[in-house]
């Protein structure tokens, strides 16, 4: 019956339109926002990389010339440097503490659990401004409580400006890093640990292993995944640190605090200079791509 | 030789207790130093040897805040409000900015993760890995790009301009569909086969089933949002349409060694949300492990 399964395809193929049509019309009002103001700006950053734009005048397109100038631009390097010592010193502090710290914690009382994973997450909640300000006058060279601390220790002698001198702010920027960055890795591991095969631990432990043993070859097996999501998003928070530095030191002193996030952002607002701006933002876009497949590549082969 | 293990544990444990517990007090102290600091007299504040509690709780360093700039209570056309202080008028445009993204981005959410999770339809795949590069992607990056567009539409220096970019981040997008895979598509079937048209099923079906997940979503956006200081700080300027961290960051600038007022801008910023994230805690942490379940 050749036209019997010939209307029979009809009828599918409608449904299929029909499944089509309704599934973009959910879609249509995100996809509104997504593709005109995240998709449509992300192709144009590309785009406007090779031309030399600024406010006011028709955009010249120049090329490879911005990313040439890039190349050669001391200011960049250093930003690069110091975006890189940002990444490697706090994403592994920010991994092995959380992960210690939520391993600590899962095994307390609930209500004590919740406590400690709700004060490790306030400097989140209480915003980059709020925090970096109270931080400022922390750090400040005459008011602040560190070089208090530091001098009734006897660490230091005389009073440090550690957010004026090269030599302590990026240091500084980190450990402020750190503290708002700790907040959702210990959400995430509690949880992990939470919904680790209890029957297992149960049975290395029964088969003799030390507590040690059980979380190493037992538990942290298991909580793969969320280790790998961690650090895909510390890595992608850290490059993302900007109110700190925008706050605190504008990049300074001697550009020793400048990263590609506040050099992109003192390119568009201070220099006006579209085109440059956006090809750092192409090259620290690939730089996070890579970054991400590498991290999840290695994570797969464990 | 049991005996002497769990002895041994007993104080390993009670050893990591102590220490956890002073790191937790340090994670306390800056909000700790904002609250009495936006309190203290100017003395106390300028002192090197830091005082510790206050000797005597003023409210001077509030008053100062709210003398310092100030804005019309809203503008519709030319008619223009009574003048208040600008703090509070930051304070209103951050709770309006929040509240309209959060609610823009449920609508848009719930309707998009549904599709996604339980739609069949052609460039799916596609749609879904343009939103996880997208989540991966900083910000940042299209900084320029989005300056312009905005200006280009006449919102710069509008609320909108630092509401928009918000919706279209796919965040909430993401945390809703995996919320909505693990609802079995026998309901949504069911309903279908029962005669109900999309919308129905969607409303009467699927949206009281993903209700948790949209209050993830829900109250994750109002807090991102509300300290999304980046997007604020490039899309707005004038006094009128700052929002409270961003009138504080500029305060800042001009008053940067007054740090009772800063202080008190700083409490100001954060004590409300705070208090929000401490009411909806639960559906908050459930929104963080939920956004990170691979899918």
């Amino acid at each position: 019956m050749p036209s019997n399964t010939q209307a029979k395809r009809l009828i599918s193929r409608r449904l299929v339109m029909q499944e089509n049509v309704a599934a973009y019309l959910f879609l249509l009002p995100f996809l509104l926002f997504f593709v005109g103001f995240v998709l449509y700006p992300m192709f144009m950053c590309v785009y406007t990389s090779f031309f030399d734009a600024t406010m006011g005048r028709e955009d010249i397109f120049v090329g490879f010339r911005n990313y040439k100038e890039l190349f050669s631009d001391p200011v960049f390097w250093v930003a690069l440097k110091n975006t890189a010592i940002i990444v490697v010193v706090s994403v592994p502090i920010t991994c092995a503490f959380s992960l210690w710290v939520a391993s600590a914690i899962s095994r307390m009382p609930v209500a004590a659990t919740s406590a400690f994973r709700c004060i490790f997450y306030l400097p989140v909640v209480t915003g980059s401004v709020a925090v970096t300000m109270v931080w400022k006058w922390m750090f400040n060279n005459y008011y602040g409580i560190f070089n208090y601390l530091g001098q009734s220790a006897g660490l230091i002698d005389k009073p440090i400006n550690w957010l004026g001198d090269p030599k302590y702010a990026l240091g500084c920027i980190i450990l402020i890093l750190l503290t708002t960055s700790v907040g959702q890795p210990i959400v995430l591991y509690v949880s992990a640990l939470d919904n680790v095969d209890k029957s297992l631990v149960e049975a290395a432990e029964v088969d003799g292993a030390t507590p040690l043993q059980a979380f190493w070859k037992v538990k942290w097996p298991q909580m793969m995944p969320t280790t790998l999501y961690i650090l895909v998003i510390t890595t992608i928070n850290s490059f993302q640190c900007f109110a700190l530095i925008q706050l605190l030191t504008s990049g300074g002193p001697r550009n020793s605090t400048m990263t590609i996030m506040y050099y992109i952002y003192y390119n568009a607002f201070k220099l006006y200079r579209y085109g440059y701006g956006n090809a750092m933002g192409v090259i620290l876009a690939i730089i996070i791509a890579i970054l991400s497949a590498v991290q999840f590549r290695l994570g797969q082969e464990k | 030789m049991n005996n002497q293990y769990t002895r041994k544990s007993r104080i390993y444990y009670a050893f990591t207790f102590t220490l956890i517990f002073l790191i937790a007090l340090t994670f306390l102290f800056p909000l700790y130093w904002i609250i009495t600091g936006s309190f203290k007299i100017k003395k106390e504040i300028l002192s090197a040897t830091p005082v510790w509690f206050p000797s005597e709780w003023v409210t001077t360093n509030y008053a100062n805040l709210l003398a310092k700039r100030s804005a019309p209570l809203f503008e519709i056309g030319s008619f223009v409000g009574p003048t208040i202080p600008g703090a509070l008028r930051w304070l209103l445009n951050t709770v309006f900015m929040s509240a309209v993204a959060m609610l823009l981005t449920c609508f848009t959410a719930s309707m998009a993760g549904y599709a996604l999770a339980k739609k069949r339809f052609f460039g799916r795949t596609i749609l879904f890995s343009l939103i996880v590069a997208a989540m991966a992607l900083p910000k940042q990056v299209i900084l320029i790009p989005l300056l312009r567009e905005m200006s280009s539409l006449n919102l710069y220096d509008t609320i909108w301009a630092a509401i928009i970019p918000v919706v279209g981040w796919p965040f909430g997008v993401f945390l809703i569909k995996q919320f909505a895979e693990g609802i079995p598509t026998e309901m949504v079937e069911a309903c279908r086969i029962d005669g109900a048209s999309e919308w129905r099923t969607f409303t009467d079906v699927m949206f009281p089933m993903i209700k948790p997940g949209v209050g993830a979503c829900a109250i994750f956006t109002f807090i991102n949002s509300w300290n999304d200081y980046f997007m604020q700080l490039i899309m707005l300027t004038s006094t009128k349409n700052l929002t409270i961290s961003l009138g504080i960051a500029t305060m800042q600038g001009e008053n940067s060694t007054d740090f009772g007022l800063i202080m008190a801008g700083s409490a100001l910023a954060s004590v409300p949300i705070i208090i929000v994230f401490l009411i909806f805690q639960k559906y908050f942490t459930k929104g963080i492990t939920m956004g990170a379940v691979k899918g």
